[in-house]
């Protein structure tokens, strides 16, 4: 099933096809499809955000049509298909009811004050990406909630946001921090 | 479930619908069984030959015990269930459904193609509210370049994804599909693409909205102002049923038909599109005679007088008589009635053949051996130099059903080809090696079935080694239990072709296969059956004196050539022999729609005839049925039905039975003629020995099949799938043949342009690089414009930069 395509071997990375590889195998053989959702996070963990080479590249190894991963990568909000996403650090605030009442437009206007950046946008250093409007998370008993690259924080306030975005430039990046 | 057993026997259960009893298949869906009884449930992305997706929920109805309504096309029938679809629950559900549909729906339909014969549009009408609740701004779609042929406007979709869905199961390529979610879920490529496939008009048809419709058609009339007229395609063998769409007496648009044992409600682009042909600008207006070398235009009597008088002034043998397959079958036989009328024996329709060595022993007409139906149940195809893809789109659909209901398919081609299914095992042999391949396969069949060796095929089976692969293949279709095997139009148009189709014939034999053709044009049995062959009659009946063969007539010149709807340098096999032929003669009479530059500087008198849709008629298909039509429009201009034009040169002529009033007078001689033929021509292979002509290729072997949309007059003059395949006229290699001709210089270039020469004349051209064909070939299509200049189709070549 995975394919040996030259060109495909180089755009996706060893670790990425290792990745894929792993969870291939999880799954029956006529259901390697069901792979797709993890392949295409294994693109994120590299790059961040996931290209129309990579997703072509996923398509041609795991023997999927082109479309089959365009319509999954464009479906989830936990995969971003635009270059600007990949920032080191990604913010995620959930805007839905529960974080709404409880306050969550307010910490979206701080965080866009404190970084100069709209959402949807990235800081120019590269260090911030703010996701716009995030679905629920399904943190609704910690409204408001957002999510810092993959750590939930919750019962958010701006002094709490200030911390965080503090440690992350300081800490280092998203990338850092899955590979330690 | 007590009640099944008394219809356990045929599998039926009981339901009531609307408060009346129907008998139903167990298993089926609701709206199956409402539509088999006439009661209409309103739907848009239920489709009977796609796969139920159910998320339009129009169909909603309410049944008994069921505390919501149910959707009928996913609601699957049970004994002694009550439904009720127009019941105030199910009436609110369909209504708050429609108003659902319609928040982001545009209202434009007074600018939308689609309107008059809009399903959103209908059913709004039915059940849609005056005013909406949905007071928010309407979203807007960005509009996705698919392509020459379906235009998009993509803020009308509902996204039924029927789109979607005829492309993963039908057409075999899922090119579209459903991005983004929720509010924001568009139906398109992502990446802008051009759809890909052969049969992608089809979404056109099915598209409930104005999303998708047709391009070339765009704008050009409104649904209501149409006539519609029962047709058939005229670009393959299977005669597809197509409904021809009129504006003001032009033919305006083409959809497809049904008939479910053809092409279901399927038909390809090219039948689709290639009415833009009718009304090309080189249509003849007017009979024209060429006098001194100047084109006059003159009367009709005047023109069947002049091409009367010529027929008369010379003996008989130095006519030749060349004819396209894809004229209808009343003009196939009178043109062969007339001609032998007057002594004429030289006639033929198989230009692009050059092999003739069994034409007696051929049936009646070359037929499929089954219907086109039947194909889907094979178990095992073998098809043998075919691209019956883009050859013949609906067969091919029929032998993709079967591959996805298991169906091992083998191809022996001399070029790899892409299928929209699973192609167990291509063999590649270069047209040379053909034969070869063949005759290993042939060999290990005679091997596993025990049977003798015919005489003829002795010396042909010792010239090759047995191998375990060629033994593995033959007894793979032994081993199955509805093996067919196919040849196809790629064989006919090689050297080989007769030893192919013998060793193909004997294949099948000794492997229990159906033994078929699959190629031909839309009236290659009709031409058959109607006698437009140099040695047989109409209805297969022996002639007195064998005339000579298309190749014949043109490698040795005639001194008149009688064309009928023929361009010599698309349609022959070697355009360079078949345009000296006619340059050299004293006089060519042409029966033709259009007459393009070599044609006005070939022929002497030309006599417009109608062209497709314009004349009524009847094409014979693959597997022998008669369809016959009506002309949906009127002729162009002066021109004729070519029947009417070739009835009155037959009184010119003084040839008895010449009286015809109407084409179907002369459709039902023939048929009459061929009910009582008792004896029919059958396919022998005794005595038949594999005899031909080895080729010797020293550098390049040209694969010269007929590209998809260059087959046929019509269509070389339809813009929009011209437009569509640019590579047609390019020359292909794969990498490494490149280089060993030292052409890779040309890929650097900006415009990668070749040297291409033939028979001494020498051709600029294109070049693309293509993987799937193989070592010491070049693709080159013929029919294009570039390959007019060219010989023969799979001859010799040489490229250079």
């Amino acid at each position: 099933m995975a394919g040996s395509n030259k060109q495909t071997a180089t755009i996706l990375s060893k670790h990425e096809r290792d990745d894929i590889d792993m969870w291939i195998a999880r799954f029956p053989e006529d259901r390697s499809q069901s792979a797709l959702l993890a392949a295409l996070r294994a693109v994120m963990h590299e790059d961040h955000y996931i290209s129309t080479e990579k997703m072509d590249a996923v398509a041609e190894y795991m023997d999927l049509p082109k479309i089959a991963v365009y319509e999954v990568a464009s479906f989830y909000s936990m995969y971003e298909l635009d270059e600007k996403a990949a920032a080191k650090n990604s913010i995620s605030v959930c805007t839905n009811v529960s974080c709404m009442l409880n306050g969550s437009d307010e910490i979206v206007d701080h965080i866009e004050e404190r970084l100069g950046i709209k959402m949807g946008e990235s800081t120019p250093d590269g260090e911030f990406f703010f996701k716009i409007e995030e679905e629920c998370l399904a943190a609704c008993c910690g409204a408001p909630m957002m999510q810092l690259n993959h750590v939930y924080h919750e019962n958010l306030t701006k002094e709490k946001v200030d911390a965080l975005l503090e440690s992350a430039r300081k800490n280092g990046t998203l990338h850092k921090k899955e590979t330690s | 479930m007590s009640k099944t057993n008394k219809n356990a026997e045929d599998n039926l259960v009981t339901i009531s619908i609307n408060d009346i009893e129907h008998k139903a298949k167990a298993g089926s869906m609701l709206i199956q069984v409402a539509d088999a009884a006439d009661i209409h449930i309103p739907r848009f992305c239920y489709h009977n030959k796609l796969t139920v997706a159910a998320n339009c929920r129009m169909c909603l109805v309410e049944v008994e015990k069921a505390p919501k309504p149910l959707p009928a096309c996913a609601t699957p029938v049970m004994d002694g269930m009550k439904v009720w679809t127009k019941s105030e629950k199910a009436l609110t559900a369909q209504k708050d459904t429609m108003e659902f549909l319609l928040i982001n729906h545009p209202l434009d339909c007074p600018i939308c193609d689609q309107g008059g014969e809009c399903e959103l549009q209908d059913l709004s009408m039915a059940f849609g509210g005056d005013s909406s609740s949905f007071q928010e701004i309407k979203r807007v779609v960005v509009d996705k370049d698919i392509g020459e042929l379906v235009s998009t406007e993509m803020t009308r979709c509902i996204q039924c994804t029927r789109c979607v869905r005829f492309g993963e199961e039908i057409s075999g390529m899922r090119e579209l599909g459903a991005t983004g979610r929720g509010d924001r879920m568009e139906i398109g490529t992502y990446v802008e693409k051009s759809l890909d496939s052969e049969l992608s008009g089809n979404i056109i048809d099915i598209c409930p909205v104005g999303a998708l419709t047709a391009k070339p058609s765009r704008y050009q009339s409104r649904s209501w102002e149409m006539l519609q007229s029962e047709g058939i395609g005229s670009h393959d063998s299977v005669g597809s049923n197509v409904r021809l769409h009129t504006f003001k007496n032009k033919l305006v648009r083409v959809i497809a038909g049904d008939n479910d044992s053809i092409n279901e409600c399927w038909i390809s682009d090219r039948d689709r599109f290639s009415y833009q042909g009718v009304y090309a600008k080189d249509r003849v207006k007017s009979p024209m005679i060429k006098k001194n070398g100047i084109w006059k235009e003159v009367d009709w009597s005047e023109a069947l007088e002049t091409a009367a008088t010529m027929l008369q002034e010379v003996n008989p043998d130095s006519v030749g008589v060349l004819a396209s397959p894809r004229a209808t079958v009343e003009e196939q036989y009178l043109l062969q009635k007339l001609m032998r009328g007057i002594g004429v024996n030289n006639i033929d329709h198989r230009l692009r053949q050059i092999d003739f060595h069994d034409q007696e022993n051929t049936d009646l007409f070359p037929n499929l051996g089954m219907s086109i139906a039947d194909i889907e149940n094979a178990d095992a195809v073998m098809l043998i130099g075919s691209n019956v893809r883009k050859e013949q789109p609906m067969i091919n659909h029929r032998i993709r059903k079967a591959a996805l209901n298991g169906a091992k398919v083998y191809t022996l081609n001399p070029r790899e080809l892409s299928f929209n299914y699973d192609v167990t095992e291509q063999i590649i042999a270069s047209p040379s090696e053909m034969v070869t391949q063949l005759t290993l396969i042939t060999k290990a069949s005679f091997t596993l079935s025990k049977k003798k060796i015919p005489a003829g095929l002795k010396d042909l089976f010792k010239s090759v080694r047995a191998n375990k692969s060629a033994k593995a293949f033959a007894e793979n279709l032994m081993n199955a239990k509805n093996p067919c095997v196919f040849i196809g139009s790629i064989a006919e148009q090689l050297p080989a072709y007769s030893t192919l189709r013998v060793l193909a014939h004997v294949l099948a034999t000794n492997t229990g296969a159906n033994f078929g053709f699959v190629g031909g044009a839309a009236n290659t049995s009709g031409a058959w059956i109607a006698g437009l062959v140099p040695h047989r009659k109409e209805a297969g009946q022996a002639v007195n004196e064998i005339g000579k063969n298309a190749s014949e007539m043109l490698n040795h010149p005639k001194k008149i050539y009688f064309l009928l709807d023929v361009e010599l340098e698309a349609d022959a096999d070697n355009p360079q022999q078949a345009l000296a032929a006619l340059n050299q003669a004293d006089s060519v009479i042409a029966v033709t729609p259009y007459a393009n530059k070599k044609m006005l500087s070939n022929a002497d008198v030309i006599l417009p005839s109608a062209a497709y849709s314009e004349t009524s008629g009847t094409f014979v298909n693959i597997e022998g049925t008669w369809q016959s039509f009506k002309a949906a429009s009127k002729s162009y201009e002066n021109a004729r039905p070519a029947w009417k034009i070739l009835r009155v040169l037959g009184n010119h002529l003084d040839v008895k039975g010449f009286d015809y009033v109407s084409s179907r007078d002369v459709r039902d001689e023939l048929k009459e003629l061929c009910d009582k033929a008792e004896d029919t021509p059958k396919f022998e292979t005794t005595g038949l020995f594999a005899e031909h002509d080895s080729v010797n290729v020293k550098s390049l072997q040209r694969i010269g099949e007929v590209g998809e949309y260059v087959c046929d007059s019509l269509v070389r003059r339809a813009k929009a799938l011209q437009d569509s395949q640019p590579d047609h006229q390019a020359v292909q290699l794969n990498t490494d043949e490149i280089k060993k001709l030292g052409l890779a210089k040309a890929l650097s270039a900006d415009e990668q342009k070749v040297q291409v020469k033939q028979g001494g004349v020498m051709v600029e051209m294109p070049l693309v690089v293509n993987e799937m064909i193989p070592d010491g070939c070049a693709l080159l299509m013929a029919g294009t414009k570039s390959s007019g200049l060219l010989g023969s189709a799979f001859g010799e070549i040489v490229i250079t930069l």
